[in-house]
């Protein structure tokens, strides 16, 4: 069914697996504390009520099929452009620019990737967007702090569209492994199979339990900030235990992937600490504008962007590394 | 329920998502807001969105006897006025048009706050709303402006409340929906917005200039205390 084989299937059940027990867990703990509000506790429990709609979602997607994953990333793209420009200071007189921003181009930039056109995906935003919102901008007419307007439209794109459209990228590297770029291009819909499906979930698994771990670790042993003026909460000790078991866990699904041990490791790692950095890039955003989360989309678990931040920013070197190493 | 009022809110639904509203009550706490079952509710004006926001917010049983004030100049022809008065139940009214409302002036009738006599006309048909017991949306700046701008009230406000005292008067503060379609603009951009409901106040013994102030003032704080600053 979908892109769902036996091994797709054996690590949702895995996954659900961790999360029965992350829930059962979490109700001791709850159990344990009861009548006291414990925010680290009501946190944890939203945060395992996002993975379980996350995994859901995943899962109900590769069900239906690819079409349904890049749709799926396509709504996720477009919630956090709405969240992106909700904290960004943007002009009145960007509006025009940001219409394209919001409604066409992630459009043609999702419609390439359902093409599976590499080609064209890999550089319509990077080069025909990115030229085209700053003459759009330009015809607007309004020339105050033009540079650092033109600099905030196209980074929203790049993070929440061109980043973020990397993860369901990642379904059509098997048949650029196995058959060649030339033969990937214009492939057919679901080409990548149930491999293209394991090798997009071991980045998520993987990135998102480097998230989960440097949480766990920097609550019990945290002490050293990294970079205490962005973030108190990212210690080194969280850093280092999160992306050191993370990383053992992607050697660990070396199975799913058509890796050796030591290939998925190392993928593995690039990756935790991509996504690292792209929770400390958000935050330095959070700060600067003030604000916590990326508003409230999912109740009183921050936004979309919350969530995604450390995939947006793993997921395309993760797609360039398999492709320029792996593919010929 | 009847097919419209199940529609209506479907309908109100869809545009509370689409508006991304968060809806609070003043103050830090987040704290769920009041309807109070009749009310004058009055807010800042600076979208297109902000009267459908307003009224697709409003509590199920309370929605049908709430009555967005909408100028008849733009809503009063064709499929417009089909929309706000069939769906929104809009009260229609024509707007000052010997008075043009611009920012230029806004600094000279800051000084009184009292803004223009709105005809006598003009007023009846809200006070006949309100004596049958129906709420009231007003938006008391008259016309559309900058997103972060509150300009001077006009007067209607006052008279409302002194020919009703005893019907709260509810400050609304509409935040974001400006940037999402401002003024001039016919593609909404998608952003969160905010709908903060304020403690009511009441008409006491005090001028219209004094009332029109404390009035603006609660949406002019709300504003201002929450710049840059989202949910």
């Amino acid at each position: 069914m979908g892109l769902i084989d036996s091994t797709v299937l054996t690590l949702f059940i895995c996954i659900g697996g961790s999360l029965v027990l992350a829930t059962i867990i979490a109700a001791i703990l709850g159990f344990a504390n009861r009548g006291k509000t414990n925010s680290t506790l009501r946190n944890l429990n939203q945060r395992i009520a996002a993975w379980w709609a996350m995994a859901i979602g995943l899962a109900v997607t590769l069900l239906i099929g690819e079409t349904a994953v890049i749709v799926l990333f396509l709504v996720l793209s477009f919630l956090a452009l709405r969240e992106f420009l909700t904290i960004a200071p943007t002009h009145r007189s960007d509006h025009k620019t940001l219409v394209w921003l919001v409604y066409v181009i992630p459009l043609i930039n999702y419609w390439f990737l359902w093409e599976h056109w590499y080609g064209a995906f890999a550089v319509l935003i990077p080069v025909y967007a990115f030229l085209f919102l700053p003459i759009r901008n330009a015809l607007a007419g309004d020339t105050s702090n033009f540079l650092q307007r033109a600099a905030l439209i196209q980074w929203a794109l790049m993070v929440c569209v061109y980043a973020i459209s990397y993860i369901p990228a990642i379904m059509q590297l098997p048949v650029m492994i196995n058959d060649g770029r030339e033969a990937a291009e214009g492939s057919p819909l679901g080409s990548g199979g149930a491999d293209g499906a394991l090798l997009m979930l071991f980045l998520i698994v993987v990135v998102q339990l480097s998230d989960v771990f440097q949480y766990v670790w920097g609550k019990t042993l945290g002490k050293h900030p990294v970079a205490p003026s962005v973030s108190p909460n990212k210690t080194w000790e969280g850093l280092i235990g999160g992306v050191l078991t993370a990383t053992a866990i992607g050697a660990g699904l070396w199975w799913i992937t058509p890796f050796t041990w030591w290939q998925a490791a190392l993928l593995a790692l690039v990756s935790c600490l991509m996504g690292f950095f792209g929770g400390l890039v958000m935050s330095s955003i959070k700060r600067d504008r003030g604000v916590k989360d990326f508003g409230a989309t999912i109740a009183g678990h921050g936004g979309i962007m919350d969530r995604l931040d450390s995939l947006s920013f793993s997921a395309p070197v993760f797609f360039h590394l398999i492709r320029f190493f792996f593919t010929t | 329920m009847s097919a419209m009022r199940f529609l209506k809110r479907g309908l109100s639904g869809l545009i509370t998502t689409a508006s991304g509203a968060q809806i609070r009550a003043a103050g830090a706490d987040g704290a769920e807001p009041e309807f109070p079952p009749q009310a004058i509710y009055y807010a800042n004006h600076s979208s297109h969105l902000d009267f459908v926001t307003l009224w697709a917010i409003m509590p199920a049983e309370l929605q049908p006897r709430v009555r967005p004030i909408a100028a008849a100049d733009y809503w009063g022809s064709g499929l417009k006025k089909s929309v706000a008065q069939g769906i929104f139940n809009a009260h229609l009214v024509h707007r000052y048009k010997d008075r043009p409302h611009t920012r230029a002036d806004e600094s000279a009738t800051r000084q009184t706050d009292s803004g223009s006599s709105p005809r006598s006309s003009q007023l009846t048909g809200m006070t006949e709303i309100l004596d049958a017991g129906d709420s009231l949306i007003i938006f008391p700046e008259g016309t559309r402006g900058p997103e972060d701008q509150v300009a001077a009230f006009q007067a209607g406000l006052y008279r409302l409340a002194k020919h009703a005292p005893e019907v709260p008067v509810v400050p609304v503060t509409l935040k974001n929906l400006g940037r999402m379609l401002p003024k001039g603009e016919s593609i909404p951009v998608p952003r969160l917005s905010q709908v903060v409901v304020h403690t009511p106040l009441f008409v006491g013994d005090e001028t219209q200039e004094a009332f029109l102030t404390r009035a603006r003032a609660v949406l002019v704080d709300e504003l201002q205390a929450a710049e840059g600053e989202t949910p």
